[in-house]
């Protein structure tokens, strides 16, 4: 039943853009639509950079968006909206305000009676499990009690909506389960008072674990790939094969779109593509793992990422470089070393250096513009700044510099050529 | 126990930070618009060519039960202008912070103010001061706390703005999120996180600023002669009377004052500044002091908070409440027009300005002026170039035998503070008697008095320096047996060097300043005089020469503002990039 009254959210064609050096906005955002009812739970799943922490942003009220429109509540958000309250990734705890300040300060911007406001705050501190913390400062207290200050800081202030932004991807693994587990009591037994939550996350067993439904956002630019209804129980089992099944058909969803590397894995094309901050060792770790035993060869991507502890963030980058240096091809969740994948992981250091070297060379267009202009010219040397220029007119300061960077380290490892980073300078002779 | 205590904050100080080593025309601009500032005050002052007015105060008498009372004046100036800092502080570093225009013109300010002898201010603005309230003796008083204010408020300032740009983003969020009116975001956020980096500048301006009140008391300039109810005047009669016993106990009255004020105000506010850190983990060390566990105890600081809570509350209950701010808007072609405006603004002043300048200097001054103002400078440059290498030659290996031994850092840190915070110049007689018993050359000798009191600065942040040093890092070098020579030279001066950067950039600058009454001193009718710029701006003012003392100050800000540029602030990049632990 879709009937209009009970949406408390509508995000409508939301449209983000950025302004670049050049030419074009960089499209972050394209299109979104969205609604979230009463008495649901939602996460937004996508990958770093897919542009979900701007999307929770829009809807909190705290960006304008360069186009379409968020309502709640039947109501347009044109600011920081008193409907919905965030708790961030980052805790973002005032250090010099105690547990109880901390709770009482949105209150205390609402300007509720000061008997009021300590009722308030220490009830939601004694729902949170925070009680005996009151005096306490944030630094005395470990992450995963941090966290519950901010949860508890959000629920003071009765909103409809509770937006999480990647609320437990700074805490260890165990804490992070038994935080969810406690938010999950208490949503279940309607002790929270808010309508719904809103979260925001990369890890896909906790968007399966915690959601009734999970919007999937892909990059470049960030839109709706795929909305999953997930109807399992709650509580909720991991080892339950229903759940697996679930989290594998994610993983094939997410990679799905990565199966034809022609139509590029990275933004950008030609030497503007934004290349991603990958160590060569860790390719290498990577590549050993698949071709060791059970894999030989080839992996199921979920299957890897639980013993290597790598959440998507970590592993989906160094699988697509793999893939952008065809070392690797990674298609429905899965990973498969190709020949010169297979080769590299037998060869000894040296040929090792050699054949990457190759590859580097062949896939990456700015290592092999970067050769190109230091073969051609008499000194063999060239300014970074030069390249960084050429980048800019394509990408961001920031994008650049981590291209560049990647660059920079891809073809040092290769020993493609050289460079100085006291004097900035690329060149062809390795220093004795 | 790797680490005494943290006396430095996270911030390169005034003059280090900046984007540009090169002066662009933003400092240009602004230089010009500060010397024609100068040279209205110059002109105005002549002008008022007030005759000789007699000041009616109660003259200094050199009988010891005076001088507690004369030590509580000379601190209660202290205070006076530390308030008129911290006002000019959140005033005008929150404004520089909030609007881009502002800062565009407030920052080099602030660069070269500090860059110019605030001893140079006191000749403009005893004169004005005193018109302002004829016949008083508050004219004098306000003259001496400007002066004094003229050294603390830009570094606090800058410190202040530099917080103020730093606030963490996610915490700026959370202020917007739960919709803070910026009355509220101020005190809860904003001042919280910019208080330890304030504090301790702060409290390094006040050390500064004894210097300054000890200074600005006794002034002669022209015919006036202002000799204000202070440690300072009693010394200047001392030194007239030829009274050597005075000028001990003056000595001993500095040092008691110091003492309370490091005891009583320094390390208290110190310790409970630390609440402030911004820091997710418990440090384990801890600035300590005795008087705040005492007011802690006494549940003093709890109660302090609350009343400036509640007055927090009270006023953000009377502002009315703001409309919710619209989440940030974008530049609108009005925003352009006014930048347009904004710039046709600025040049016409600096326009008028130059204009200003120009026709003040070709009435009064001739070129040679220049060239001899600027000849003065170098010999004054030299002198400072040679003292700070011999100062650091010394207090480098020392600091770095001391901070690399905790139980000895823990000891001598709190005197190298007090050393640097001593007024120097109380201690100048004592050195005049013996270049004069002696027949010195005062060219030589008068010039150690310049860094007399400003050496500290590098002792003390070598110290700090050589405590942060991480242990790992220098058992690894133990374990390569490096050789003496290469220990210094890739362990640890690379280690320490941001400090001792900073450290020697406030030595450096406050050994200028000192120029200006180092290069002249005098013992009863004996008159020594070292040839070099601040002496020449010494002996402008007591002529009431204003055209030579703008001209002696100008030419020293620029030195000073070109010693910062070409070489303190690439050294302390390059500290920064290359050597930067943590």
């Amino acid at each position: 039943m879709m009937d209009k009254l009970d949406e408390l959210l509508i995000v409508d064609h939301i449209r983000q853009a950025y302004p670049k050096g050049s030419g074009e906005d960089l499209l972050v955002l394209d299109d979104v639509n969205l609604r979230l009812r009463d008495n649901e739970i939602v996460s937004l799943l996508g990958r770093s950079g897919c542009g979900k922490s701007s999307l929770l942003r829009i809807i909190a009220g705290l960006m304008p968006s360069t186009g379409g429109n968020v309502s709640i509540g039947g109501r347009p958000v044109s600011g920081p909206a008193p409907e919905v309250a965030m708790v961030f990734q980052t805790f973002a705890l005032f250090p010099w305000l105690t547990v109880l300040e901390n709770v009482e300060l949105g209150l205390e911007a609402q300007r509720v009676p000061a008997a009021e406001r300590h009722k308030r705050a220490l009830a939601a501190i004694d729902l949170i499990g925070l009680d005996g913390y009151e005096s306490a400062y944030p630094k005395e207290l470990s992450g995963g009690m941090r966290q519950r200050v901010g949860l508890a800081r959000a629920l003071v202030v009765h909103p409809r909506i509770l937006l999480m932004d990647e609320a437990f991807s700074a805490l260890d693994v165990l804490t992070a389960e038994t935080l969810r587990t406690d938010l999950l009591d208490l949503w279940s037994e309607g002790r929270m008072p808010i309508s719904s939550i809103l979260l925001v996350t990369h890890n896909i067993e906790e968007a399966v674990l915690m959601s009734d439904r999970i919007v999937v956002l892909a990059s470049n630019p960030g839109r709706i790939s795929a909305e999953i209804k997930v109807d399992l129980p709650q509580p909720r089992n991991r080892l339950d094969p229903a759940f697996r099944r679930l989290v594998d058909d994610i993983y094939a969803r997410m990679t799905a779109r990565a199966a034809k590397p022609s139509q590029g894995l990275f933004p950008g094309t030609g030497i503007s593509m934004h290349l991603p901050r990958v160590s060569p060792n860790l390719m290498a770790g990577l590549m050993e793992q698949v071709a060791a035993e059970p894999h030989r060869g080839k992996a199921d991507l979920p299957a890897l990422a639980g013993p290597l502890q790598m959440e998507i963030d970590d592993l989906f980058p160094v699988a697509e470089t793999l893939q952008l240096l065809r070392f690797a091809e990674v298609a429905e969740g899965d990973i498969k070393l190709t020949d010169a994948g297979r080769r590299f992981v037998d060869l000894a250091p040296d040929d090792r250096k050699r054949l990457f070297a190759q590859q580097v060379m062949a896939y990456v267009p700015l290592v092999g513009h970067i050769k190109r202009v230091l073969d051609e010219r008499e000194s063999h040397a060239a300014p970074a700044s030069r390249f960084r220029d050429e980048l800019e007119d394509h990408m961001s300061v920031q994008f650049a510099d981590q291209t560049l960077r990647t660059a920079t380290s891809w073809g040092r490892f290769g020993e493609v050529f050289a460079y100085d980073e006291d004097t900035g300078v690329f060149s062809l002779d390795n220093p004795a | 126990m790797a680490r005494t205590r943290r006396i430095e904050v996270d911030q390169p100080p005034l003059g280090l930070a900046g984007s540009g080593l090169k002066p662009n025309l933003y400092d240009l601009t602004i230089f010009i618009l500060i010397a024609a500032g100068f040279v209205a005050l110059a002109h105005g002052a002549r002008e008022i060519a007030a005759p000789a007015e007699r000041l009616v105060g109660q003259p200094i008498v050199l009988d010891p039960a005076y001088l507690p009372e004369y030590a509580l004046r000379t601190t209660l100036r202290m205070f006076a202008a530390i308030i008129a800092s911290l006002i000019f502080t959140f005033v005008i570093a929150t404004l520089a912070a909030k609007s881009r225009k502002a800062e565009l013109v407030i920052l080099p300010a602030l660069d070269i103010l500090q860059s110019v002898p605030v001893l140079g201010f006191l000749t403009f603005t005893v004169a004005y001061f005193l018109r302002l309230f004829p016949g008083s003796e508050l004219g004098a008083e306000c003259a001496a706390v400007f002066a004094i204010f003229t050294s603390q408020a830009w570094n606090m300032a800058f410190s202040f703005y530099q917080s103020l740009r730093t606030v963490p983003r996610d915490l700026v969020e959370v202020g917007r999120h739960f919709r803070l009116s910026p009355w509220l975001s101020f005190w809860r956020l904003e001042a919280p996180f910019a208080a330890p980096g304030l504090i301790w500048n702060t409290m390094m301006s006040m050390s500064g600023g004894w210097f300054f009140v000890v200074a600005s008391e006794a002034i002669t300039v022209g015919d006036t002669t202002i000799k204000l109810p202070g440690i300072g005047s009693w010394l200047a009669v001392a030194i007239d009377a030829k009274d050597i016993r005075a000028v001990v106990l003056a000595v001993i009255a500095m040092a008691v004052v110091i003492l309370l004020y490091d005891q009583l105000v320094f390390r208290p506010i110190v310790a409970w500044a630390d609440k402030f850190r911004f820091e997710q983990t418990a440090a384990r060390e801890r600035p300590q002091s005795w008087v705040y566990d005492l007011w802690r105890r006494a549940r003093l600081v709890r109660r302090t908070a609350q009343v400036m809570g509640s007055a927090v509350r009270l006023v953000e209950r009377l502002t009315p409440r703001p409309a919710p701010p619209p989440a940030e808007c974008d530049r609108t072609v009005s925003a352009r027009l006014f930048d347009v405006l904004w710039i046709a603004l600025v040049l016409a002043l600096v326009a008028y300005a130059l204009w200003r300048i120009v026709l003040f200097t070709r009435a009064t001054l001739g070129f040679d002026d220049v060239v001899t103002a600027f000849g003065l400078g170098l010999l004054t440059f030299t002198r400072v170039a040679v003292l700070i290498a011999l100062a650091s030659a010394i207090w480098v290996p020392i600091g770095v035998w001391i901070g690399l031994r905790p139980w000895a850092a823990t000891r001598v840190q709190p005197v190298a503070q007090f050393l640097a915070a001593f007024p120097a110049n109380v201690l100048f007689p004592i050195a005049v008697v013996a270049i004069v018993a002696w027949r010195l050359d005062p060219n030589i000798w008068l010039s150690p008095l310049m860094v007399l009191g400003t050496q500290w600065y590098i002792l003390f942040n070598v110290i700090a320096g050589a405590s942060a040093f991480p242990t790992d890092l220098r058992e690894a070098s133990t374990l390569f047996r490096l050789r003496q020579w290469q220990w210094w030279r890739h362990v640890i001066l690379p280690g320490i060097l941001p400090y001792y950067v900073t450290g020697a950039l406030t030595a450096a600058g406050g050994s200028w300043n000192a120029a200006i009454v180092a290069e002249v001193a005098s013992w009863g009718d004996t008159k020594l005089h070292a040839a070099g710029l601040g002496a020449y701006i010494a002996d402008a003012t007591t002529a009431g020469d204003y055209a030579r003392v703008v001209l002696g100050i100008g030419v020293m800000s620029v030195l000073v503002v070109s010693c910062n540029r070409l070489l303190w602030r690439p050294l302390y990049r390059l500290a920064e990039r290359r050597f930067r632990l943590e």
